[in-house]
């Protein structure tokens, strides 16, 4: 079955067309990367695939359970997660606390208003192996104000990885990282494993363009080129609008 | 944790449990230390207050969303009691019609300011609370108008009088303290911790699974449910009730209590009724003027300490703690993490 279907998706802000019937088909397992340049709509589309924004036409299915007008939290809930391009967290917090929260996310101790949220072991736990799994793991206890950007990021894939996703959808997850923090942001990201979808939307083409399996080409909205990495990087259209002569 | 990280921090949690303890039992000696039953009054007016300052913090705090309305939930459970009490019910059954009537009002109260966030809750607050004051004050075949309602009684649970000054600190004592405690409890849970994340990140809990509005209606419930407790304490305190306690400027002293405390803490708004109800009754007795110096208080508190008293002077305690060790000789090297 396929992880992620998306059906003619339009979106419109006043008379701006930012999504124009866009399609994705997007096999278990896979690894797609959605590029092109600023305004393309990328993120709009992920925010439209994860339910922050509602389409004006067609529909989006996860794993073939349509859920166009499903509510970003049950998507969450459903095995989707997704990391922000504007970095998104706790600053009050410290990093495990951070990932604790993604993890009572999923949790029904939710609602619980009684036991103390600190000492539940079992989140404290798991939240201390995925911070293992991004390499953060010895400073768990450090608040999320005294990190560094590039930890900030691997804070954000930590929580997206703690809920266990089905699709993980990355928006820019290398952005404003440095080399050695790319290489080990790559690294993090080749090492989940393939029972997770990944679409990832990146602008750095050396690192991404090796992670992907298939890249589909975005421009004004619109589905302009998608294939595998030979075909897309190829395709003349590919560079004129994106790679540049 | 490392060792030396760990003890310190079971020092903070001894030290904090020990001034808990030291607190409470200078709460208990308050009726036993103050000779004066006007001052004994005034102790049961700041814990009832605070009360009240513990609800509204709980949305101002720790959802991060500004009432200017609860005077009028204050409100609504005060004169469902007074009503009742006067139309010759038993003080049981009125204090359960009123907290019931008055969680039912914040329910209609948060279904309708939960549309919004930012000004407009501040705004859709106001104006129910201004309804609420209006009712009370134009409903005059139920409410008495601006005559207001008096009680005769005051309640007397397990046979304990509660009609001295004394007997009614007591009173306010077990109800303030299991309000703290209820509290405590609340901002600690998961659920706390999941408000907490609202307050943050709203757009961030929801992809996180987190149902922003249901978690934000239901702090607001335990918040009425503390102003509609506040509201009765404040009943029987005067055995009387009138549009005034509802009016917006009661709902602004909440707020200046929650603010001046500190909001998002628990000792904040319990320092801040403490301020409020002070200056309000005993040093109006001194200060003609007392309306200014309150007010001068307020800028001094927004310009010295803006996150409010109580961060305010732990930050303080803090830095004037750091730059002492510094002083120290031989400090630093002590502080130093050794090999």
């Amino acid at each position: 079955m396929t992880a992620l279907v998306v059906n003619n998706l339009c979106k419109s802000f006043g008379g701006l067309r930012v999504t124009t019937n866009v399609n994705l088909d997007v096999g278990p397992g896979e690894r797609r990367l959605i590029i092109g340049p600023n305004g393309a709509g990328k993120t709009t589309l992920f925010n439209l695939i994860t339910g922050e924004l509602t389409p004006d036409n067609g529909s989006v299915a996860l794993f073939g359970r349509d859920i166009t007008r499903m509510p970003s939290r049950r998507r969450t809930h459903l095995g989707m997660a997704r990391t922000y391009q504007i970095i998104t967290l706790f600053a009050r917090d410290t990093i495990e606390r951070n990932v604790m929260l993604a993890l009572l996310g999923l949790s029904p101790l939710r609602w619980n208003p009684l036991v103390a949220f600190d000492r539940l072991q079992h989140l404290t736990a798991q939240a201390r192996a995925a911070l293992d799994r991004v390499g953060l793991e010895h400073i768990a206890a450090r608040p999320l104000s005294e990190t560094s950007y590039g930890e900030r990021r691997r804070v954000e894939i930590a929580m997206a990885l703690a809920q266990n996703p089905k699709v993980l959808l990355l928006d820019e997850p290398f952005a404003g990282l440095s080399i050695d923090e790319r290489q080990d942001v790559r690294k993090l990201l080749l090492a989940i494993p393939r029972d997770v979808t990944i679409v990832m939307i990146e602008h750095d083409m050396d690192v991404a363009l090796d992670f992907a399996d298939r890249i589909t080409l975005l421009h004004f909205g619109e589905v302009i080129v998608e294939g595998t990495r030979a075909e897309v990087v190829a395709d003349p259209r590919t560079r004129e609008v994106y790679l540049g002569e | 944790m490392s060792g030396p990280v760990k003890s310190a921090a079971n020092g903070m949690v001894t030290a904090r449990r020990m001034a808990t303890g030291v607190a409470v039992l200078a709460l208990i000696a308050v009726p036993f230390a103050i000779k004066e039953i006007y001052y004994v009054n005034i102790a049961s007016q700041i814990l009832l207050y605070a009360v009240f300052a513990l609800g509204l913090n709980v949305l101002v705090g720790y959802a991060g969303l500004v009432s200017l309305g609860h005077a009028g939930l204050f409100g609504v459970a005060a004169y469902v009691l007074a009503y009742l009490l006067a139309a010759g019910h038993g003080h049981v059954a009125a204090i359960l019609a009123a907290l019931a009537v008055g969680l039912v009002a914040t329910a209609g109260f948060a279904a309708l300011a939960l549309r919004a966030t930012g000004i407009s809750f501040i705004m859709i607050t106001l104006a129910l609370g201004e309804i609420i004051w209006g009712l009370a004050y134009r409903w005059i075949s139920i409410t008495n108008g601006d005559n207001g309602i008096s009680v005769a009684t005051r309640p007397q649970p397990f046979g304990i009088s509660l009609a001295n000054a004394r007997g009614f600190y007591d009173a306010t004592l077990v109800i303030f303290l299991v309000a703290v405690a209820a509290t405590a409890i609340f901002v600690r849970s998961p659920f706390g911790a999941a408000l907490c994340g609202t307050r943050d990140q709203p757009r961030r809990m929801n992809a996180l699974g987190y149902h922003v509005w249901m978690i934000r209606f239901w702090a607001f419930m335990f918040s009425g449910l503390l102003t509609s407790l506040a509201g009765i304490l404040f009943v029987y305190y005067n055995e009387f009730i009138s549009p005034q306690a509802l009016a917006l400027t009661a709902s602004a002293e909440g707020l200046l209590m929650v603010i001046s405390g500190g909001a998002g803490t628990l000792l904040g708004p319990v320092v801040g009724a403490a301020l409020v109800v002070i200056v309000k009754n005993v040093v109006s007795a001194y200060v003609v003027r007392w309306n200014f110096m309150l007010g001068a208080i307020f800028v001094a508190i927004v310009v010295l300490m803006p996150e409010g008293l109580v961060p305010g002077a732990v930050r303080l305690t803090q830095t004037a703690w750091r730059a002492g060790r510094r002083k120290k000789p031989g400090a630093a090297s002590r502080a130093r993490p050794q090999p």
